[in-house]
C-alpha cells in the first residue's frame, strides 16, 4: 500500500502545479479579451471619465503582473476576493452555487452510473443480439444530438404536454432534499441520456475484451453460468477501464453543463463563469477555473488509485 | 360595424393600446359607445390586493448590484422600480408626473427647479424621506470619482440646496424645461442618507416592496411594503423576480404556470404563443430604436449626397418584416417616436428608392459606392442579418455594403463610436431633448455620427430652455426634420417590447417607455386570483 500514498503525494504536488499553470493561463485569456469591466460594467452608456474611475477604484490600471500576483498572494492565504462587479465575497457567491453544482452532478451520476454499467454488461452477455443493437442505437442517438435539443425534448413531453415535472430547476438552498430531487430531475435525466453511451460503450467493450481471455475459456469449460463469469469474473478485471471513463463523466458533469444550466434555469458555476467571462470579473473567473481544474485533477487522481487498488498486479510491481 | 369589431378585437388582444383604440374608435364616430365596449377586457377589472407574482426576465448577470449606478437591464431596472420611489414618474402618457415630490417649480428660465417633497413618506427602514436624502442620492451619481452611468446625466446640475427638511432647490447650468424627466431616470432613486452619504447597495428604498433576499443573476424576492405612501398600487403580497435568460426556457416556464409574465417574447415563435388563451400577448412601441451611425467627418460619409444615398438604399419595410417580424414601426431616419411628445407628424416617410440613391451618388460625383457596415448580434438581436440584407437592398442602387462581422465581446468600447459605419441600439429616452442631447448635439459624449450642425444645435439650447409647449414643438419638428435629411444616422425601425402575461395578471395600459410597463411591472399589476 506504501506505493499508493507515494503515488498520491507525487500526483497532489504535480496537481498544484497544474492549478498554477491553468490560473496563469485563465488570467492571460481573458486579459487578452477586448474590452475589461469598467468597460463592459458601463456597456454602451460608458464615458471615458467614468470607465478610469471605476478602474482606479479596482486597481484595474495596475499593469496585468502586478494585478495577478496580488491575487497570488491572496489565495495563497486562502482568501479568494471579492467580485469586482459587486464586491461580494467570492467565497460566499461560488459556496451555494458549487453546492448547486455537486447536487445535479451526484443525482446525475447516482443515475448514469448504475444504468450505464448494467446497460453494458448485459449487452456484453446478449452480445449482438437485438437488445444489444437496441442498446446502442438508442444511447449513441441521445449523445449525438446537442444537449439542449435533448433538454427541449424532455420538457416537450415530461412538462409543457403532461404537466409531471417544472420545467425550470431554479432550486434554493431552503429547499427540502426531495423538493430538490424532483426539480433536479429533468435536468439529471437530459445529463443522464448524455454521458450515459460512453460508460456503456467502455463497459461493453472491456468485458468482450477479456471474454477472449483463456481464464474465461477455462471457467466456461467448467461450465458455469455465463453470467456469473461476466460478473464475478470479468468484471473485477474490467474495472480500470470502466472507472476512467466514469470519472472523465462525471468531472464533465461537474464542469461542462453549463447548456443545461441555462436551458433549466439551475443556479450553477457554470452560468457565473460565463457570466464572470463576460463581465471580465477576473477573480471570480480564476476561482471558478480553479475549481474545475482541481475537479478534473483530483477525478483523474481517484481514477488511478482504483485502478491500482482493484489491480493486484498495479499495487505490487516489481 | 365591422371595422369597430376589428377594432374590438385588436383592442382585446392588446395589439392596440387603449388610447389607440379610442383615437381609432372616435375617427369611426363611436367615441361615444366606446367605454361599453372595453369593459369586457382586464382594464375593466378593479385591482385587487394579494398573492405571490412570479416575474422571468430575460436578462439579469451574477456580476450585478443593487446599487442604482450600476443597473444595466430590464432586469435590474425591474428591481429597481420594485423597491425604490423616483422622485418622478412617467405617466402611460408618457408626461412626467411627481412621485416623491409633490411638486416640481421652474424659474421662468427653466434654470433653477424647485422640488417639494410629499410629507411623511417613510422608507423601509422606518425613517421619512427628506431633503438630504434627495441630495445625498443624487450626489451618489456626481463628483469626479463617481463610477454611475448617470453621471453624464447630471453633469447639468450646478448644485443643490436643501431649504428645510422637505425642499430641494436644483440649479442647473442652462435651462432645461425637461429636467422633469431627468428625474425620472432609472438610475436616480431615493435612498436614505446617513452624514451626506447613502449606502447604495443596501437595497432599502421607499418603493413599493421591499428586497427579502437578493442573489444576482439568480432571483430576488420581494415582499410588500405596508407603509406605501401611492394609493392604488403596489398589489401583490409578494413577488419574486428570476433571471431567466433563455427564451425558450422562459416561454416553458410560462406555459407551465412557474411564472405569471415574461418580457421578450420570442419573435419567430409568438403567432404560436398568442393561440395559447391562458395568455395574452402585449405589444407596445415606445422609444427602443436601432440604428445604424455614420461619422459624419469621415469620408466618404462627410458628404451629405452619400448619407442621403445610403438612406435611400434601405428597404425600412423588409427589415422591419424580416428582421422583427413585423414588431415594430418603421423609422424615418431621426430618434423621436411617435409614442412621444413633439414627435413630427408631418415630416414624410422617407422609402426604399434605389433610383434616388443613385442620383444622390451621381450629385457626390460618385458612379458607385463601396462602404464597410461593422455588424455584431450585440448591437441587437439580428443585426449581423440587418446589414446583410440591407447589404442585398443597396447593391440595388449601385452600392456595396461590405459587412464586417466584429465580435460581440467590447463590441461597445472597440467597435461603436470607433468604427465610421455600424449597427448600433438605443434604449430611446424619454423626451427628444434628452435623446438629441446625448446622441446628437455636438461634441456630446455619445455623438455617435460626430455629426456638428449649427443650426442644430442652436435650436436644441433654446428648445431646451422654452416654456411654451407649442413652440418647443414647432422647434423640435424642425429638428426632426434636420436630423432625418442631413444627419448622419439610418434610422430603420423602432423595436416593440413584446410581453407574455399570463391571464391571472390583471394591469392598466401598458406603458411604452420600458419594457415590463415601464419597468413597473412589480408596483402596477395585480393578480385577479390568488
Amino acid at each position: 500500500m506504501g506505493a499508493v500514498y507515494k503515488i498520491v503525494a507525487q500526483r497532489l504536488a504535480l496537481g498544484l502545479l497544474v492549478l498554477f499553470a491553468v490560473s496563469l493561463i485563465i488570467f492571460l485569456g481573458v486579459e487578452f479579451l477586448p474590452g475589461d469591466l469598467a468597460e463592459e460594467m458601463l456597456g454602451q452608456t460608458a464615458t471615458p471619465e467614468t470607465v478610469a474611475a471605476i478602474r482606479r477604484e479596482l486597481g484595474l490600471d495596475l499593469p496585468p503582473h502586478i494585478r495577478y500576483f496580488e491575487w497570488l498572494t491572496g489565495i495563497l492565504q486562502g482568501d479568494f476576493g471579492r467580485s469586482l462587479a459587486n464586491q461580494r465575497e467570492i467565497s460566499e457567491l461560488i459556496g451555494v452555487r458549487l453546492m448547486n453544482t455537486l447536487f445535479l452532478a451526484g443525482l446525475a451520476a447516482a443515475i448514469a452510473v448504475p444504468v450505464a454499467v448494467t446497460l453494458g454488461v448485459l449487452a456484453a452477455l446478449y452480445r449482438n443480439s437485438l437488445y444489444d443493437k437496441l442498446v446502442n442505437i438508442t444511447t449513441l442517438s441521445s449523445i449525438s444530438v446537442p444537449e439542449f435539443f435533448i433538454a427541449y425534448i424532455l420538457i416537450l413531453f415530461l412538462s409543457v404536454n403532461t404537466g409531471w415535472f417544472p420545467s425550470m430547476a431554479n432550486v434554493s438552498m431552503s429547499m427540502p432534499f426531495w423538493d430538490r430531487v424532483y426539480f433536479c430531475l429533468l435536468p439529471a435525466l437530459t445529463l443522464t441520456m448524455v454521458v450515459t453511451a460512453h460508460m456503456m460503450r467502455m463497459t461493453r467493450a472491456s468485458i468482450i475484451n477479456l471474454l477472449a481471455s483463456p481464464y474465461i475459456e477455462m471457467a466456461n469449460l467448467k461450465g458455469m453460468k455465463r453470467s456469473h463469469i461476466i460478473v464475478h469474473h470479468a468484471l473485477p478485471n474490467a474495472w480500470a477501464p470502466i472507472v476512467n471513463v466514469i470519472v472523465v463523466n462525471l468531472a464533465y458533469l461537474i464542469v461542462g453543463v453549463v447548456v443545461v444550466e441555462v436551458v433549466f434555469v439551475y443556479p450553477g458555476l457554470g452560468q457565473l463563469i460565463v457570466d464572470s467571462v463576460r463581465k471580465r470579473d477576473i477573480p471570480v473567473v480564476q476561482a471558478c477555473s480553479l475549481i474545475f481544474a482541481a475537479t478534473y485533477i483530483l477525478m483523474n487522481l481517484t481514477a488511478d488509485i482504483i485502478s491500482i487498488v482493484t489491480n493486484p498486479r498495479l499495487l505490487h510491481p516489481r | 360595424m365591422s371595422d369597430l369589431n376589428k377594432l374590438q378585437h385588436l383592442f382585446a388582444q392588446g395589439r392596440i393600446s387603449r388610447r389607440e383604440f379610442m383615437t381609432r374608435a372616435s375617427a369611426l364616430g363611436l367615441a361615444a359607445a366606446a367605454p361599453g365596449f372595453m369593459s369586457g377586457s382586464a382594464f375593466a377589472a378593479e385591482p385587487r390586493k394579494g398573492g405571490h407574482f412570479k416575474l422571468g426576465v430575460g436578462a439579469g448577470s451574477t456580476t450585478d448590484s443593487l446599487d442604482p449606478a450600476t443597473y444595466l437591464d430590464t432586469y435590474m431596472q425591474t428591481v429597481g422600480h420594485g423597491h425604490h420611489a423616483y422622485l418622478m414618474e412617467i405617466s402611460k402618457d408618457s408626461e412626467a408626473i411627481p412621485e416623491l415630490a409633490e411638486s416640481l417649480e421652474p424659474s421662468s428660465d427653466a434654470k433653477t427647479w424647485t422640488m417639494k417633497l410629499k410629507s411623511g413618506v417613510e422608507f423601509h427602514n422606518g425613517k421619512t424621506v427628506t431633503a438630504e436624502d434627495v441630495i445625498a442620492s443624487y450626489n451618489h451619481h456626481r463628483g469626479e470619482d463617481s463610477k454611475s452611468a448617470a453621471k453624464e446625466l447630471l453633469e447639468q446640475v450646478e448644485d443643490m440646496t436643501a431649504k428645510g427638511k422637505d425642499t430641494v432647490v436644483f440649479t442647473l447650468k442652462g435651462g432645461n424645461a425637461d429636467f422633469p424627466y431627468v428625474m425620472t431616470d432609472y438610475h436616480l432613486p431615493i435612498m436614505p442618507s446617513m452624514d451626506g452619504k447613502v449606502d447604495a447597495t443596501s437595497g432599502i428604498g421607499a418603493g413599493a416592496m421591499k428586497i427579502e433576499s437578493y442573489d444576482p443573476g439568480v432571483k430576488t424576492e420581494l415582499v410588500r411594503n405596508e407603509n406605501y405612501f401611492k394609493d392604488g398600487r403596489g398589489h401583490f403580497d409578494s413577488a419574486e423576480v428570476l433571471a431567466i435568460k433563455d427564451v425558450t426556457a422562459r416561454t416553458n416556464a410560462l406555459q407551465t404556470g412557474q411564472i405569471h409574465a415574461m418580457d421578450r417574447c420570442d419573435l419567430k415563435t409568438v403567432h404560436l404563443l398568442k393561440r395559447n388563451n391562458d395568455l395574452e400577448v402585449i405589444q407596445t412601441t415606445g422609444t427602443q430604436h436601432y440604428t445604424m451611425p455614420m461619422h459624419t467627418n469621415t469620408a466618404p460619409f462627410n458628404d451629405n449626397n452619400v448619407r442621403m444615398a445610403l438612406k435611400h438604399a434601405i428597404d425600412r419595410q423588409e427589415l422591419l418584416d424580416k428582421i422583427l417580424r413585423g414588431f415594430g414601426k418603421v423609422g424615418n431616419d431621426h430618434p423621436i417616436s411617435p409614442a412621444q411628445r413633439f414627435f413630427n407628424e408631418d415630416l414624410e416617410q422617407r422609402t426604399y428608392d434605389p433610383d434616388k440613391a443613385r442620383s444622390y451618388l451621381k450629385k457626390a460625383g460618385l458612379d458607385s459606392l463601396s462602404v464597410d457596415l461593422s455588424a455584431s448580434d450585440a448591437a441587437f438581436a439580428g443585426a449581423v442579418d440587418a446589414a446583410v440584407l440591407y447589404k442585398e437592398q443597396a447593391a440595388k442602387a449601385g452600392i456595396n455594403v461590405n459587412v464586417v462581422r466584429e465580435p460581440d465581446d467590447g463590441y461597445w468600447s472597440n467597435v461603436w463610436l470607433k468604427k465610421p459605419f455600424c449597427m448600433c441600439y438605443w434604449g430611446g429616452r424619454p423626451t427628444a431633448d434628452w435623446m438629441f442631447s446625448i446622441a446628437y448635439a455636438a461634441g456630446a459624449n455619445w455623438n455617435d455620427t460626430y455629426w456638428e450642425h449649427d443650426r442644430f444645435n442652436k435650436l436644441l439650447v433654446e428648445a431646451r430652455a422654452e416654456l411654451d409647449d407649442a413652440k418647443r414643438s414647432e422647434m423640435y419638428n424642425e429638428m426632426q426634420q434636420i436630423v432625418s435629411n442631413e444627419g448622419g444616422v439610418i434610422m430603420p425601425m423602432y423595436a416593440s417590447y413584446v410581453i407574455a402575461l399570463s391571464n391571472q395578471v390583471g394591469h392598466g395600459e401598458i406603458a411604452p417607455n420600458w419594457d415590463l410597463d415601464g419597468n413597473r411591472s412589480l408596483e402596477r399589476w395585480w393578480l385577479t386570483e390568488a
